[in-house]
């Protein structure tokens, strides 16, 4: 007997299926804007071997980057209410997204930064501009413009990465998807309405910072 | 007393021994010529003036502040030695306008409307007051050249140095950035060039430094030095750069 496909069992849900996408698109917001302010710190620390911070960050991004994200989670959701550290789903949720994309973006940004050529910071220090002056004024854009393509992707990377998060029950697309799927048992069709959901939010965000770069960090308007 | 000085400077690249012991006297207004053959330590005298090599040995004294080796607080030189480059150096992200704008503003602390009108100012002295809106990259070697001189002279600095500022345009573009040049110097300004353009030097140029093995070799009056050369090695200099 054939399967006979039912997508209305699924979009009967589709309050549920919204809110989730909703909550994914506001975590990856607080996590991507959180997450490379934090790299940006951390490349500075590496790329100008700042006495203390480089240690740390190198250690952090280590650990970060060669241990899974889901284990990164529970640690900080299951783990850390040992040490007196409670937190909600949604908190756990988004410092392990911050955290993971910091370590990630740490190394992307550093590699930026480390691109600048020499005559720029010449350029710079001729003018008597302080090293901070410099990074602020002359460093950072250029760098961030170098590494943005490679930053979206680890942006939309992460946004993937948060369907992990509903393993600690945060409410966001894939628990939806989840609660839905176990409700009509309507696996295929629940999610594939899923992942086109986000293949639609990727597709979205990627948009979205492109605009971002061009707009702000690339700023050519030509 | 003269407005740079340099006494005794001695400068290491690891084994590499560049400067052995330079002494020099640029006075108020004076055009000075650095030439010799590349590795003589030309570049390398020329970028100590500004603190973008620390000297090892000796004494640096620009406009009276001194600067000994291994010594610290290179800002308030900076601000009276500008610097122009051989490859110019913009900032690509910036628009002419905002480059020239950038030091007076941050460094300085100046209001936004006072450094505007001072950027306008020095664009229309390199004759680019019509390019404050475009980038860099939207100009040719030449202007971009022109624009790292208005923004030198933005910060208003006692001295200007020229690290071989014409070797990297192409032959139609050198006389435009060079005209602007002979008008500092008319103006008075004091310059310390390093430069290949010998008849520009001859021209321009007050005092010629021939450096050698990371030393004066010899120095003196352009015109005079180079009719008549006393060193072999710096007739033999002036003959390879004129056959060429």
């Amino acid at each position: 007997m054939a399967y006979r496909f039912d997508f209305a069992a699924v979009f009967q849900h589709s309050d549920l299926l919204l809110a989730g996408a909703g909550f994914t698109l506001a975590l990856t917001a607080v996590g991507a804007a959180a997450g490379i302010a934090l790299g940006i710190l951390g490349a500075v620390s590496r790329a100008w071997r700042l006495p203390l911070l480089n240690g740390l960050f190198g250690v952090y991004v280590e650990v970060i980057r060669n241990t899974p994200f889901l284990v990164q989670l529970f640690f900080i959701f299951f783990g850390l209410p040992a040490l007196g550290v409670k937190m909600t789903e949604w908190q756990a949720a988004v410092l392990a997204m911050v955290i993971n994309l910091g370590a990630y973006s740490t190394e992307i940004i550093r590699a930026g930064i480390q691109a600048t050529p020499r005559g720029q910071l010449e350029a710079a220090e001729s003018l008597a501009l302080t090293r901070l002056q410099a990074f602020r004024h002359v460093v950072l854009r250029p760098a961030l413009a170098r590494i943005w393509p490679a930053l979206n992707s680890q942006v939309i990377i992460v946004m993937l990465g948060s369907a992990v998060c509903s393993q600690i029950a945060t409410e966001e697309l894939t628990f939806a998807a989840n609660f839905i799927q176990s409700r009509n048992f309507r696996a295929f069709e629940t999610y594939l309405v899923t992942t086109a959901m986000y293949l639609f939010m990727a597709l979205l965000i990627r948009q979205v910072l492109a605009w971002v770069g061009r707009r702000f960090v690339i700023g050519r308007t030509r | 007393m003269s407005l740079v000085k340099l006494t005794g400077v001695h400068k290491h690249f690891g084994t590499n021994h560049v400067l052995k012991g330079v002494d020099l006297a640029v006075e108020q207004g004076d055009v000075v010529a650095l030439i010799g053959r590349s590795g003589s330590g030309k570049s390398t005298l020329l970028r100590t003036i500004n603190g973008l090599e620390r000297i090892d040995e000796g004494e640096l004294l620009v406009d009276g502040a001194a600067l000994h080796a291994g010594q610290g607080d290179l800002r308030a030189l900076r601000q009276k030695v500008g610097m122009i480059f051989q490859q110019f150096n913009l900032f690509p992200h910036l628009t002419v306008g905002e480059n020239v704008m950038l030091a007076p503003t941050v460094v300085k602390r100046r209001s936004k409307a006072e450094t505007e009108a001072l950027a306008r100012e020095m664009l229309d002295k390199v004759g680019l007051a019509d390019k404050f809106a475009s980038y860099p990259e939207q100009l040719s070697g030449g202007q971009q050249q022109r624009v790292a001189i208005a923004r030198a002279l933005a910060m208003q600095p006692r001295v200007l140095l020229c690290d071989e500022i014409t070797s990297a345009l192409d032959p139609e573009l050198v006389s435009e950035v060079l005209a602007v040049v002979r008008q500092l110097a008319r103006e008075g300004m004091t310059l310390i060039m390093v430069t290949h353009e010998m008849r520009f030097a001859r021209e321009v140029g007050n005092k010629l430094i021939f450096m050698h093995h990371g030393r004066i070799h010899e120095s003196g009056d352009p015109r005079e030095v180079f009719a008549d050369p006393r060193t072999p090695e710096l007739a033999n200099f002036i003959g390879a750069v004129q056959a060429h």
